[in-house]
């Protein structure tokens, strides 16, 4: 299959954004995944999050490694340069673009398979050296791409659509991210885009690695009713641990808090995360509690989902390396060359 | 042939044991009285405790490969007394610590004993101390054996310790206490000594990767990631340390971003992802990681993303040889990764063109949007090589190739990413967040057509792959000439070298000119070959090819790439892990020519 272009029609109902842009402007070509595939309704979210936060879109890297998951980039906000890299090394190819010029959105796309198991490495480092970030796993618990093979993610005894059950423990990838230190850590589902779009937005807006985990069913290779990240499975047994808003800085409006349930989150750019707790146990920004609250879930086959873990202290690699705040691709070679006279005195130590 | 600035003196010590600022000491001095030197450091895979060699030649010829048979070896390492004993060419000295007095079973060579740990022990207590010094005191009893210029020594040390009297002072009555034993006890000079030269007048004494290090700073490197790997580590860190003193602006910002990635995969990843992005990024590795880098390799290739990779080979196969050299990875950079894939390699000689090939590097990249290899090796790398001073000009202009800023999307009609717009197989390309509706494009493995768009139409698939391999072509004209070096006019034969392999070559050809036989030198500077090239193949009966590796990979690539036949390429290989000698490559050469003659006939 070849590229398709997506015919343009303007609806002159659609609803514009600050710079004037409808969501038609944050499209990109023709899906050519399956139809119903989760990842189709993610990157259907990612489309109209990003309308409404009103990015420009050229300023935005679209960033992915191999997979049905990592081509997902090619469908959507084509006016955004996008770079399909190779198998499980987006996170690496993030990191050089980032260091190249900090002022831009880094979105990056993967797949279960393209971050738990061959690039589940390059996941942990980028992790850890807090990359500011957005990473959006597009989680179906298989290899969509190379025929349905179960992935690192799939559950324990989740059987694969011939039946045969996955003899291994999976890899939770927002614990593991927990764990090392990921600033930004939520979970959610691609059939839930009344969740997944305010998480989406935050994601955008923490300066940090920020983690989307998001349960994206695969139509053709891993949705029959045992399936465990099947859309039925996942629609019966998610368990929102809380329901996030986003507010950006110049819409804030201060709406009475209802005490113990809602609680705001000022993100270091003056935008505002507002959480409403379901789960009274749950606290958000202890790591401990965000662990226990997945593995309780889990041990009872549910799926908590929401935002499991923020840290406020938001961090990034730039600040660690102490780069200057200047995008380093735009600077003159006249500032990086330090010229002929400097070769003296270096060419002195060495006589 | 051995005599006054014309000698090797090798010492053979421990490593882990500080012996190894005292030799550079003694490299350093030599070379400060203006006689030309090369220093080969021959060091373990190990932090301490096994032997490590260093070997330092003086020429006042101005010879600096490496020249086989030692004149005056320093043992200081009992575990190689055999061997050290052995590698002394007869009518040579061996010096050791006759604290334990031993017999040494040649009577051709001269034995100096001098109780280096007895005298030690009588005058510092501190065991650490006592261990380091005793280094100083052979460096002072040598240094009166070979009649060195007290001066020079003082002055090398003081800068060697930044000036602080309290370090210079113990070290100079170390010196002193091996000067004055070795003025009493022998017969001092020796025939091989030292005088006042003017060859080394001027140069500097440098390594190669602290050359291609502040190279990539010259060169506007902006961002680095890297694994560590001998022999490449100490490019990486000379580049951050040169930019840790240049790229720093007043109020503490770095101009700059340094990784050290969790393997060389990512490495790669990170210095492609900038390149992408429009920063100047390379990584710095050894054969292994350039195995692993070799996807990503591809991807640079098929993508058209410029990044350097510097590779500074080492002994392979597998970990091989990690603290020897070879030029063994030559078909392993030029094709590195599956499918129709080749490389732009350069192969700097020395560390002067470690500096110079760096600039060279990131304009080729960028110009050709493509991964540039820069080849060189461990004899280059970390061995201290006498250069001329570094100059850049400040006149020189950046090649940042051809990349449309949005003003330039506003003229441009019909942009396509993987357009050969001027003919030369280039094509045009942007940086993400230029231009808020023009330029954008997606950048993949998978095929794609002009415009950059997905494809599985093979025609588009072999019309792209078509010219990428026509940049190829432009490529040749664009990578440093080759060196050709006359041998005398009508020589017949000619020989082909790159990389650290130059030194041993002129030197041979020298020797070869005085039995009477003359050739010509070629040493390629760039791949894909220049037309010189082949010109020189064509217009020589028989071309020996001197490389260091089995396989003659060098030969198999001037077969494939230049068209030269077979027939008329005759290898001259060197694979132990040493530096090339002059010896070596006369010996080969000598041998290799009766054969030669009878397969050309
Ligand atoms: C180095 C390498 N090994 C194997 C493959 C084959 N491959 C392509 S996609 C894929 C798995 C993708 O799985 P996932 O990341 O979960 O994406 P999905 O298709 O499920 O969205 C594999 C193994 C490859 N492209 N590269
Ligand atoms: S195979 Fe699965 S993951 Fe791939 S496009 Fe189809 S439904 Fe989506
Ligand atoms: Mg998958």
């Amino acid at each position: 299959m070849s590229y398709i272009a997506k015919p343009i029609a303007r609806h002159p109902k659609l609803k514009r954004n600050a710079l004037g842009l409808t969501h038609r402007d944050y499209e990109g070509a023709m899906s050519t995944l399956c139809a119903g595939c989760g990842h189709d309704s993610i990157t259907a979210a990612l489309i109209e999050a990003c309308c409404e936060i009103d990015l420009p879109p050229h300023r935005i890297a679209k960033i992915s490694g191999i997979g049905c998951s990592s081509k997902a980039p090619t469908y959507f906000i084509k006016q955004a340069h996008g770079f399909n890299s190779v198998h499980g090394r987006m996170p690496s190819v993030a990191t050089g673009a980032n260091l190249a010029n900090r002022d831009l959105i880094y979105l990056g796309v993967s797949g279960d398979g393209d971050t738990a198991s061959i690039g589940l490495g390059q996941f942990a480092h980028a992790v850890r050296r807090k990359l500011n970030m957005v990473y959006i796993v597009m989680n179906n618990g298989c290899y969509g791409l190379t025929k349905g093979q179960f992935s690192a993610t799939n559950d324990r005894a989740s059987p694969s659509k011939k039946g045969a059950p996955n003899p291994f423990d999976p890899i939770d990838l927002c614990q593991l991210a927990i764990t090392l230190g990921a600033g930004f850590v939520a979970r959610s589902f691609s059939g839930d885009k009344a969740q997944l779009k305010p998480l989406i937005k935050a994601a955008i807006h923490y300066n940090g690695f920020a983690l989307l985990d998001v349960i994206s069913p695969c139509v053709t290779f891993n949705n029959h009713a045992a399936s465990t990240k099947g859309y039925e499975y996942v629609r019966a047994h998610n368990e929102a641990l809380d329901r996030v808003d986003f507010v950006p800085l110049e819409n804030e409006i201060r709406a009475e808090l209802a005490a113990g349930e809602t609680r705001d989150v000022l993100l270091h750019d003056g935008s505002t995360l507002r959480l409403n707790r379901l789960d009274a146990d749950h606290d958000p920004e202890d790591a401990d509690s965000a662990l226990t609250a997945i593995r309780s879930r889990a041990a009872r086959g549910e799926v908590a989902t929401g935002l499991l873990y923020l840290d406020p202290a938001e961090q990034d690699l730039h600040a660690t390396l102490g780069t200057t705040a200047r995008p380093l691709n735009a600077m003159p070679m006249s500032e990086l060359c330090p010229g002929a006279d400097k070769l003296a005195a270096i060419n002195a130590k060495f006589q | 042939m051995s005599g006054v600035n014309d000698f090797v003196v090798r010492f053979a010590t421990v490593n882990g044991s500080g012996s190894a600022s005292a030799n550079s000491i003694f490299a350093k001095t030599v070379f400060r009285m203006g006689v030309p030197v090369s220093a080969k450091n021959i060091f373990p895979s190990n932090i301490q405790g096994l032997p490590t060699w260093y070997e330092v030649r003086a020429s006042e010829a101005g010879w600096v490969g490496r020249r086989e048979g030692v004149d005056l070896m320093v043992a200081m390492n009992a575990q190689t007394y055999e061997e050290d004993l052995a590698a002394v060419v007869p009518g040579g000295w061996l010096f050791y610590d006759s604290s334990m007095p031993r017999i040494w079973p040649r009577q051709d060579i001269t034995v100096l004993g001098m109780p280096i740990a007895e005298i030690c022990a009588k005058k510092w207590r501190d065991p650490r101390q006592r261990q380091l010094l005793k280094n100083m005191v052979y460096v002072g009893a040598v240094s009166t054996l070979l009649q060195i210029d007290l001066d020079v020594l003082e002055g090398v040390i003081s800068d060697q310790f930044g000036g602080r009297a309290k370090l210079i002072g113990p070290n100079m009555e170390a010196v002193a206490l091996g000067r004055d034993y070795a003025a009493e006890h022998f017969d001092c000079p020796l025939p091989i000594h030292t005088r006042r030269a003017s060859g080394a007048e001027g140069k500097i004494l440098v390594t190669g990767n602290e050359a291609a290090g502040l190279g990539a700073v010259y060169a506007g490197a902006t961002v680095c990631a890297w694994y560590p790997i001998t022999p490449s580590t100490s490019l990486v860190e000379a580049f951050e340390s040169f930019c840790n003193k240049l790229r720093v602006t007043a109020d503490g910002e770095k101009l700059f971003g340094v990784v050290q990635a969790e393997d060389e995969l990512a490495a790669i990843g990170v210095a492609l992802g900038a390149g992408w992005n429009g920063a100047r990024a390379f990584t710095a590795t050894s054969g292994p990681g350039v195995s692993l880098m070799s996807e990503f390799l591809g991807l640079g290739y098929f993508a058209e993303i410029p990044m350097v990779l510097y590779n500074v080979a080492r002994g392979g196969p597998s970990t091989g040889m990690p603290t020897r050299t070879q030029q063994s990875d030559i078909l392993a950079c030029a094709y590195a990764s599956h499918g129709d894939t080749k490389h732009v390699l350069l192969f700097p000689a020395d560390p002067g063109e470690c500096f110079s090939m760096s600039a060279d590097a990131f304009d080729l990249a960028e110009r050709l949007q493509t991964p540039v290899i820069v080849v060189s090796d461990l004899d280059i790398g970390m061995n201290s090589w006498m250069v001329d001073p570094f100059e850049w000009d400040d006149a020189r202009t950046f090649d940042r190739g051809k990349v449309l800023d949005a003003e330039a999307l506003d003229r441009a009609e019909n942009f396509g990413r993987y357009r050969d717009v001027d003919g030369d197989g280039i094509p045009f390309r942007t940086l993400p967040g230029t231009h808020p509706d023009k330029g954008a494009f997606f950048t993949r493995g998978t095929s794609h057509d002009e415009a950059a768009r997905y494809t599985e139409d093979g025609t588009v698939h072999a019309r792209v792959l078509d010219r990428i391999a026509r940049k190829f072509e432009t490529a040749a004209t664009l990578v440093p000439k080759a060196e050709i070096v006359s041998g005398g006019a009508g020589a017949k034969d000619g020989l082909i070298c790159f990389g650290s392999s130059r030194p041993a070559v002129l030197e041979a050809m020298d020797k070869l000119a005085s039995d009477g036989i003359r050739v010509d030198m070629l040493r390629i500077r760039g791949f894909p070959f220049g037309d010189e090239v082949a010109a020189f193949c064509a217009a020589h009966e028989r071309v020996f090819v001197v490389e260091q590796n089995r396989d003659a990979q060098m030969r198999s690539l001037l077969i494939l790439e230049a068209g030269v036949a077979a027939e008329k390429l005759i290898p001259v290989l060197g694979y132990d892990g040493m530096p090339l000698t002059a010896e070596f490559v006369r010996k080969h050469l000598l041998k290799a020519r009766p054969t030669a003659a009878v397969a050309a006939e």
